[in-house]
């Protein structure tokens, strides 16, 4: 801890160079939060911290092709305030304003939501169901791969020694398209998802479903994409029975585990209940586009 | 190695310090600033009592380190009154009594004003999910949630 | 002892109204100085090593690489503080031994939970000091465990102590055990009164440990010059304890030991006893500097002192016209590693609001491996009051009775006698529960999957030794100096009714809090006494002094003492007859002080007696998510008897923070523990306290029925508002599922399976 260093790099080259250096004992600095608790407990021990904050494509938000990229290291209130990424992706600002508190959201990041690998991260269910890519940079090649195969385990990945994700793409939305998001937690507030649920789905012109992607986290190793739950939705019009077989199907796919913050059974009943909740307010969304 | 040298602003005057690359801002302001009203209740970013903002943004400053603060402007809760003159947030917090013992104050204090600049006329449930990452064990919220919204009126010019 | 004193009868101008606190401006500010705000030069910071293990024998310690680590001055470990005497001292219910509390400030033979302090450094930074802890090698031989309190009581258990024989067992048993104590307490023939008894209704309960969760970590500075006299800073419930329990385990004078009250924040009681003062002050005892030791949030979890975890039994029976004919409770309190669990309380207030002809009562405490209990707020009494109060709710239910209404019927009045021995002597539980049934929110109809759950609780309160010194200064301002820490305002109600008593306006009274060397002794802030028995001694005081201001005005006139009279500030001849003067205010008298005497000052000290308890009724409404068990209170209402409120903002203050509390602690707060004995949730991310988001507006009711035995009426206030409050939140969600809820917390999971076995699913 006394010998760790610190750089703020402000370009990608730069920041890429560093990472690859350092033994491999070099980490990513963006908001922190899950960062610096991890060296406070000693779980981590970092040579060297490389702040990507100063790099202008990892900060920013912009439009593309009609949707949106937006920077791996833009800080989950500068999203909550973009007022047309709100107005495109709400079931995505659903997820993201139930991280932490305020404070936590002035520095939390998606990027690092993401890459922290909580398998009850709050974003990363929307992203998915969303359908959005991750823009990866390595030193040699820069790569683009779905949000939902980055996490691959409780703090692990994808990514190669070195390699950085740098931003996120959603695509352009579909008219009659709605997303949300929906958590359990015990309080209102302040805890970790016991159950996340995320569902984006898209109507035809006559209300029948025509795309749909559910995605649960917290109750597998890793956020979890559920076609069997999104099937139960495509060609329906979404009504209560298609929600039941939604529930049933996002329960089916569960595999959790008994820890502090919630049991096996509970999580299992609960993931149902929160995705067919989370389809009800897509599908209010989706009928007001 | 040597120590970072940073220069930032805090609560409007320009401050330069020393500190270890895994020194928190709050222990940079507490320790190495003597500007010890930002409190620390918990050191990981769950009970807010070490809020403050950097830059306009509000954050808890355990999970900010000393050497991010480089070229930011910070503010804390010894910078919330201008000279002797008390922020109708402090005056109403001691009016309504939304305060026992006080440690989660100036935390909550630098919150709140964050929530009016951005929302000059919330709703008693705006201010309660807004404070959220603020503890308190004391009050129970009740007062203090009375108190930003009479703040808040004040300030609107009711 | 004080001997009884009237309230005043007069129109009151000072109490009752709501200034503003005199520590109010600091505390907006950030200039208010907390334990941790404290530093001096040559200043060394301190750092506790403490035991990864839930329960194992130290085979050694090894301190030479950390003293050896440049910037580290000293390392200590028990062996620098003297061995105690195994004795259980003072009263039963708040005895103490210091054999214990040495091991518990600083582990010897054994370590005895996950946490217990076994060594510490202080170095010239934090830095160097937390390397130092690395460099401490310990050679633990690791012990089997045990936490759950009936696992506890097992006779094939893991024994925390080898030679632990039950005391208050007749014989004494043979065997060790890991229960440290049993009590009864008997009133009647409770056999013959349930024989007697048309319903009975039995239930058994379970409560999981909770913090304190107060925000503020144990924190302090403490200077051992080398000529032995030392200083202290910190946040603490009463410095003079502090400071007596330090000197102790430091085996050294209380006289050369003098404790600043630093600002406290929160106490609740977990900072009754001391933890890092000890340590810091052996520390800078060893180097030769002062030593500054702030706790972790982690620390605080893993190693002070919470409310003890539960299992329980409560049976009572009642007659069909609701008349309670008898009760009998079993309660079983983990103590932690130590003995000295507040299971007496629990026992004695269990049916204290209560009637009833025949009672039993019976308490065990007993050991196990995770920290010792310390005082939360009507230690005990919560947990005791859960079980009561949701049987009652039960036989309510029972007999068609409503919940309120059967209380009332049984209700503790004058002369009622409690079952360890005294009769109640003071009114106000019937009026709080009155009170209640008058609130509108009682009779507001509920909606779908919401219950409405009521209960009333009992708490001692407590008087005991304050000291108060009254200073009038050269203007005819004036300082009220006492040793009563300051929580959360009783400096404002001390100075009220300073200036009510002495006629002068609210801010022309400065008190503060002297230290242990300014001031003559006060016990704790603690216990719900400050305001009442620092008042008593505040107000003493104050007359004193008015007693001399009349005796310099009749010097200034020249007439005798006994014909001056004080009145609304000021000296007047006891009617005409004694002379026609204009009358003298305090600072007329206070600029005329030297050529009559000179400096114009009383100190007072009191073991106050004449404590009336705390009592209070409380009424909660939920919601319950019928699928996913999630429970939102919509509606609290606390209606206690506060006897007067000195000052009623601050009042309101104490009961909302103690429904808060009790909330939190019946839905979600609980230590979570792993197979190895180690705490899971040592932060406020996982041990989950309401945040604003989770509560409602908490109304309050301050009913006033005034103590005859204070000046101004004062009942304590603090603690009985959290007694009744876990199961009014009990007895609200149990009515919103139709299913009784016995144990807490009573978090989604238990109420949705709770919810599913009701639905039969």
């Amino acid at each position: 801890m006394r010998k760790m260093r610190y750089e703020a790099p402000t370009t990608l080259e730069a920041a890429l160079a560093l990472l690859s250096g350092a033994n491999g004992q070099a980490r990513v600095l963006a908001g922190g939060t899950d960062l610096l608790i991890g060296m406070r407990a000693g779980r981590v021990e970092p040579e060297l911290l490389v702040d990507i904050k100063d790099i202008p494509e990892m900060v920013s938000i912009v439009a593309e092709n009609g949707g949106f990229r937006f920077g791996a290291a833009v800080t989950c209130m500068e999203l909550v305030e973009h007022e047309e990424f709100a107005k495109a992706w709400p079931g995505v600002i659903d997820g993201v304003r139930l991280i932490g508190s305020i404070q936590v959201k002035g520095r939390a990041t998606v990027g690092g939501n993401l890459c922290n690998a909580s398998p009850a991260a709050d974003s990363v269910p929307a992203m998915i169901a969303a359908g959005a890519s991750a823009r990866i940079a390595g030193l040699s090649r820069k790569r683009e791969t779905r949000v939902e195969d980055i996490a691959t385990g409780p703090g692990k990945t994808s990514l190669a020694k070195g390699e950085i994700v740098t931003s996120f793409l959603l695509p352009r939305r579909p008219p009659h398209s709605g997303d949300a998001y929906l958590r359990f937690t015990p309080r209102t507030e302040m805890d970790i998802a016991v159950v996340g649920a995320g569902v984006n789905l898209t109507l035809d012109d006559s209300g029948v479903c025509s795309q749909a992607r559910v995605s649960l986290g917290a109750v597998a190793e890793r956020a979890l994409l559920v076609p069997e739950a999104a099937a139960a939705l495509i060609g329906t019009k979404v009504d209560a029975a298609a929600l039941e077989r939604l529930a049933a199907a996002a329960s089916a796919a569960c595999r959790p585990i008994d820890d502090k913050r919630g049991t096996k059974a509970f999580r299992f009943k609960v993931a149902g209940v929160m995705a067919r909740r989370a389809a009800e307010v897509a599908l209010a969304r989706a009928r007001k586009n | 190695m040597a120590k970072h040298h940073v220069t930032a602003t805090v609560n409007g005057d320009v401050v330069e310090f020393l500190c270890e690359t895994h020194q928190t801002l709050l222990e940079v302001l507490r320790d190495e600033l003597g500007l010890t009203g930002t409190k620390e209740g918990c050191g990981t970013g769950d009970c807010g009592a070490c809020s403050v903002t950097v830059d306009g943004r509000l954050m808890c400053s355990c999970l900010v380190l000393g050497v991010e603060a480089e070229g930011k402007a910070i503010q804390t809760i010894e910078g919330m009154a201008v000279g002797t003159k008390l922020h109708p947030l402090q005056r109403k917090f001691l009016e309504h009594a939304a305060l026992q013992c006080g440690i989660c104050t100036p935390g909550i204090l630098i919150a709140a004003r964050s929530l009016l600049e951005r929302n000059p006329d919330p709703t008693e449930e705006e201010v309660r999910y807004w404070l959220a990452g603020n503890l308190c064990r004391c009050t129970g919220y009740h007062k203090i949630v009375d108190a930003v919204l009479d703040a808040a009126r004040e300030m609107r010019g009711g | 002892m004080s001997a009884a004193i009237a309230p005043e009868k007069k129109k009151l101008k000072v109490v009752g109204t709501r200034p503003l606190r005199p520590d109010g401006v600091p505390k907006v500010t950030g200039l208010a100085r907390y334990g941790a705000d404290y530093s001096l030069p040559g200043m060394l910071w301190g750092k506790i090593l403490r035991s990864p293990h839930a329960h194992a024998r130290i085979r050694s310690i090894d301190t030479s690489r950390a003293q050896a680590l440049p910037g580290v001055k000293v390392v200590m470990t028990s062996a620098d503080l003297p061995e105690q005497k195994f004795e259980y001292v003072g009263a039963e219910r708040v005895a103490v031994n210091f054999w214990h509390m040495t091991r518990n400030i600083m582990a010897r033979e054994k370590v005895l939970y996950e946490g217990h302090a076994v060594a510490a450094v202080a170095a010239i930074s934090r830095t160097v000091a937390d390397e130092a802890l690395r460099l401490i090698k310990v050679d633990y031989e690791t012990l089997p465990h045990v936490i759950d309190v009936e696992e506890a009581m097992r006779p094939d258990a893991p024994l925390l102590f080898e030679d632990m024989i039950t005391r208050g067992v007749e014989p004494a048993p043979v065997k060790p055990s890991n229960i440290s104590k049993r009590i009864e307490f008997k009133i009647g023939d409770p056999e013959a009164g349930f024989a007697a008894a048309d319903e009975i209704v039995e239930m058994s309960f379970k409560t999981a440990p909770v913090h304190q969760g107060y925000i503020e970590p144990q924190a302090c500075l403490a200077r051992f010059d080398t000529d032995g006299q030392a200083e202290l800073w910190a946040s603490s419930q009463g410095h003079f304890v502090i400071r007596a329990l330090s000197a102790k385990i430091l085996g050294m004078n209380i006289g050369n030991l003098r404790v600043h009250a630093a600002e406290i924040g929160g106490g609740f009681g977990g900072k009754n006893v001391p933890y890092v003062e000890p340590v810091a002050l052996a520390l800078s005892r060893k180097s030769g500097h002062p030593v500054k030791i702030v706790m972790s949030r982690e620390e605080v979890f893993k190693a002070c002192g919470p409310a003890p975890g539960s299992s329980m039994t409560v049976k009572i029976g009642v007659r069909k016209d609701g008349k309670i004919v008898a009760a009998d409770g079993v309660f079983k309190f983990q103590a932690g590693a130590v003995p000295g669990s507040p299971v007496m309380n629990a026992c004695m207030c269990a049916f204290a609001p209560y009637d009833i002809p025949n009672v039993r009562s019976v308490g065990y405490d007993v050991v196990c491996n995770r920290p010792k209990t310390a005082a939360y707020r009507a230690p005990g009494t919560p947990i005791s009051a859960y079980a009561v109060e949701s049987v009652i709710d039960m036989v309510a239910a029972k007999i068609s009775m409503d919940p309120l209404q059967l209380r009332l019927k049984n209700v503790a009045r004058p002369g009622t006698p409690t079952v360890w021995g005294p009769k109640h002597t003071h009114e106000g539980y019937a009026e709080t529960i009155e009170a209640l049934m008058r609130h509108p929110g009682y009779t507001a109809p509920l909606g779908k999957n919401q219950g409405r759950g009521v209960a009333s609780g009992y708490w001692f309160n407590n008087g005991g030794e304050s000291s108060a010194a009254v200073h009038v200064n050269e203007d005819g301002t004036v300082v009220v100096a006492t040793g009563s820490a300051d929580l959360s305002g009783t400096r404002a109600s001390l100075a009220m009714m300073a200036a009510e008593t002495l006629g002068i306006d609210y801010d022309n009274v400065r008190p503060i809090v002297a230290d242990t060397a300014s001031i003559g002794y006060g016990h704790l802030a603690a216990g719900s006494r400050t305001t009442f028995a620092t008042g008593i001694a505040v107000t003493d005081a104050c007359k004193k002094v008015i007693g001399e201001l009349c005796k310099r005005a009749a010097m200034i006139w020249d007439i005798e003492a006994e014909d001056v009279i004080w009145e609304d500030g000021q000296a007047r001849p006891a009617g005409a007859s004694k002379g026609r003067f204009e009358p003298l205010s305090l600072k007329a008298i206070a600029a005329k002080r030297s050529v009559t005497g000179g400096p114009i000052v009383a100190e007072v000290s009191v073991n106050a007696g004449g404590v009336a308890p705390g009592f209070a009724t409380e009424m909660c409404d939920v919601e319950v998510d019928p699928e996913t068990g999630q429970v939102k209170v919509l509606h609290f209402v606390t209606a206690q008897d506060v006897g007067r409120a000195i000052h009623p903002g601050y009042v309101e203050g104490q009961l909302q923070g103690g429904a808060a509390q009790g909330i939190g602690w019946a839905l979600n707060e609980e230590y979570i523990y792993d197979k190895a004995g180690c705490l899971a949730n040592a932060g406020f991310l996982d041990y989950r306290i309401p945040v604003a988001s989770d509560l409602p507006r908490i109304d309050t009711v301050l009913v006033e029925v005034p103590n005859p035995n204070h000046p101004y009426g004062v009942k304590g206030v603090g603690e009985a508002n959290i007694v009744p409050s876990l199961a009014a939140v009990a007895n609200a969600v149990s009515h919103a599922i139709g299913r009784r809820m016995t144990e807490l917390p009573m978090s989604p999971p238990k109420v949705l399976h709770a919810l599913d076995s009701e639905r039969g699913g």
